[in-house]
């Protein structure tokens, strides 16, 4: 693989720090009905050639979050607060010069749906040359051999006479394909994929997970992976970060977080989806009601509307107080650690199998 | 005219306990090829998109049939020629006894009111300028259907049977939340007493956390009413969940059928198997390993599908007579009774891990073989 010099000059890394880190993120839209909390006091750290997934139902601000991350939110309307900090540079304050030098050079992004996010005006090859023109300076003739060969990395078949073709052209697998060489043209740091495979059939999902996870061996990208399966994230995820209405609600390893979780929105998702070898005849368990309105979220914990186990917790201590999410392996819940290893053991863990 | 439409439960109804065996919907050779015009001046057809290529489906009294495949497999376009949505290029359809498969809008009509669909899309299969109440009654409306105690008194009873608040009946549709409206719909199919609902990807514009509501509720109406279900889905493990028999399309084709543990603990067909081993599964203990199948590239467009097989294009084990001749879907031996395979060179029955893992992604190979010499 040959290694490209990049343009900006990368300060050297500080220590054993995350590389990328967030810290008490809030993202706030107003709207003509009132101000969205769409991501309200979120850290997280991400680090070097790891995978952080990212699960939360529609509207958790799991999208938000990442593209705050980019800068790509329209600046009238929102409003940030807190710290985003990439590889020691604070990306919340930093001016639109400098965020258009990182994005699509040291951060990039892989949307859902690759048939929008391309442009269908444009060849798949001059989409693919484009911005790694812009941040290396090369000529048309780097280029062009660069994404050819990005092309053929991720699987495109005849990547020389591909380049040529339009979007339109191209199956959707493969137009995700394209997207993800598009994203690498310029070996990212940082990659993030919201919900990369949501559009695609499982045989080609499971091609892409694969080729992301040996792509990601290959070039030590760290990977922020948002999606709203367990399954897909199950396989993909170094840590995870289960959000609910704007706010992490549990934090930790994949195999932490899904072998033993804690919360019991966590308990909820795992026990409410079928499995393909779980028992037949048992009932599924769905969350009750449906995830709340982000202009006027719940008070205290936003779960508590929904949450099975709030009568075990003293008092009004759910309806009023928030939560808090501690550092490491976490879970922003009011039960107690001795509550929850029995809920977990007597009701969650048989029905997990 | 609406005298003899008023047939809500007409023909000897089997509320009872309608034995399994019976058969309500039998489809044979079922197909649907759409047109493609093309040329200049004149425009004339040019080809076909062969959504479905004879199709051979029954589904019993009662019970539900899951049809699963990929995007473009004709699934859908088999649900709504069975609901006569659509106009059958050819084959035959039969409901109850009855050809249904070129049936006039007349003949259609008592049939009509027992066969019911479920969109997908809750936010776009609910007219916005209606109240939830009118949505609901309409059905009635239309079959001249007039249930004791009036067609509002069965709504607020339909509202209350899927889970929602009867109160809401002069409310509109963008008052409810996505899984609300899936209700909606659920009561919609539910007004005339349907024998046989079509319940076309009914949880997959859903969060997960409501998609379970919503699977139980259908479970119950399924449990309750005795309704039979033609399911069709992507999602592997919610069909599992949900029928009792699975049908796998592949490019407008049944390739396999069987009861739920034979398609999903012995499946035989190639495509079964590497639709199996792609579902993505939360699983944090490896124990048991599945195995592992990648196939390469997409599905062949059904404008020009292959020729023999139309797997072959994707399978490992395809040869020579797979090209030339097409394989029959029939019991193999070592299957149970109503396993039907459509396969010459079936695989063993059994999901798990192989010896090693069949990849036959070019790109996956290549950064696999690259990662192993390391």
């Amino acid at each position: 693989m040959t290694t490209l010099t990049k343009t900006e000059d990368s300060p050297a890394p500080t220590g054993p720090e995350s590389f990328l880190s967030v810290r008490d993120l809030k993202v706030r839209f107003s709207t003509e009905d009132g101000i969205v909390k769409a991501v309200d006091g979120l850290s997280f750290d991400v680090e070097r050639g790891k995978t952080l997934g990212i699960v939360g139902e529609s509207g958790s601000g799991k999208s938000v979050t990442n593209l705050t991350i980019l800068g790509l939110h329209n600046p009238r309307t929102t409003t940030i607060e807190g710290e985003i900090v990439l590889d020691g540079q604070e990306l919340v304050t930093a001016a639109e010069k400098d965020l258009e030098r990182l994005r699509g050079n040291k951060m990039a992004m892989i949307f859902q749906d690759p048939l929008t996010a391309l442009s269908p005006y444009y060849t798949v090859g001059r989409q693919l040359s484009e911005p790694f023109m812009k941040h290396t300076g090369a000529s048309k003739k780097e280029a062009r051999d660069r994404a050819v060969q990005m092309l053929e990395k991720v699987g495109i078949p005849q990547p020389k006479t591909r380049f040529d073709d339009y979007p339109h052209q191209f199956s959707g697998g493969m137009r995700q394909r394209a997207m993800i060489a598009m994203a690498l043209m310029c070996d990212p740091d940082l990659l993030i994929a919201d919900e990369p495979t949501t559009a695609l059939d499982v045989t080609v999902q499971a091609q892409i997970l694969d080729l992301l996870k040996d792509l990601q061996q290959e070039f030590g990208s760290a990977i922020i992976f948002i999606t709203h399966d367990l399954g897909v994230i199950a396989n993909m995820a170094d840590d995870l970060l289960v959000m609910y209405a704007g706010r992490a609600v549990e934090r930790g390893s994949t195999k932490e977080v899904l072998g033993r979780p804690s919360h019991p929105y966590t308990w909820g998702l795992l026990s409410s989806m079928p499995r393909l070898d779980g028992d037949i005849n048992e009932e599924l368990t769905p969350i009750p009601g449906s995830p709340p309105s982000l202009l006027n979220p719940p008070t205290g914990c936003p779960f508590h509307p929904r949450c099975a186990y709030k009568d075990q917790v003293a008092g009004t201590l759910c309806t009023d107080s928030r939560p808090p999410l501690a550092p490491g392996r976490a879970a922003a819940c009011h039960l107690t650690a001795e509550q929850k290893q029995t809920i977990f053991i007597d009701k969650i863990q048989p029905r997990l199998r | 005219m609406s005298e003899n439409l008023t047939l809500p439960a007409q023909q000897g109804s089997t509320d009872g306990a309608p034995s399994t065996t019976e058969t309500l919907l039998e489809v044979e050779g079922l197909t649907k090829h759409f047109p493609i015009y093309g040329g200049f001046p004149i425009k004339r057809k040019v080809g076909a998109v062969q959504a479905v290529d004879g199709v051979d489906l029954t589904v019993g009294v009662g019970e539900s049939l899951g049809l699963v495949g990929e995007s473009g497999c004709g699934k859908s376009t088999t649900g709504r020629l069975i609901t006569r949505l659509l106009e059958p290029t050819g084959g035959r359809i039969t409901y109850r006894g009855q050809d249904i498969t070129h049936a006039k809008r007349k003949q259609l009509a008592p049939v009509r009111s027992e066969i019911q669909m479920i969109f997908q899309d809750p936010y776009s299969s609910l007219n916005p300028r209606q109240t939830v109440g009118s949505i609901i009654k309409s059905p009635m409306e239309v079959n001249g259907i007039n249930p004791a105690g009036g067609r509002e008194k069965k709504v607020r009873e339909l509202l209350e049977l899927v889970g929602l608040n009867p109160e809401h009946y002069n409310r509109f549709p963008h008052e409810f939340s996505g899984g609300q409206r899936q209700r909606i719909g659920v009561a919609r199919a539910l007004a005339l007493n349907p024998k046989l609902i079509v319940a076309d990807e009914p949880v997959s514009a859903l969060d997960v956390s409501i998609q379970a509501q919503v699977i139980n509720l259908l479970q119950k109406v399924q449990d309750e009413l005795g309704i039979a279900f033609l399911f069709i889905a992507h999602d592997l493990a919610v069909v599992r969940h949900f029928s009792q028999r699975v049908a796998v399309m592949y490019l407008g084709k049944v390739v396999e059928v069987g009861d739920r543990e034979s398609i999903y603990n012995r499946p035989r067909h190639p495509y079964t198997h590497a639709l199996l081993s792609a579902v993505p599964e939360v699983r944090v203990d490896e124990e048991e390993q599945r195995e592992r199948i990648r196939l390469s590239g997409d599905v062949p467009s059904p404008i020009s599908p292959p020729s023999g097989c139309r797997f072959r294009t994707r399978c490992w084990k395809a040869q020579d007579k797979c090209a030339t001749e097409e394989p029959p879907l029939v019991q193999i031996s070592g299957n149970r009774e109503g396993h039907l395979t459509a396969c010459h060179f079936p695989e063993d029955p059994t999901t798990e891990a192989r010896d090693e893992d069949v990849v036959l992604d070019p790109a996956l190979k290549a950064l696999e073989d690259s990662a192993g010499k390391e």
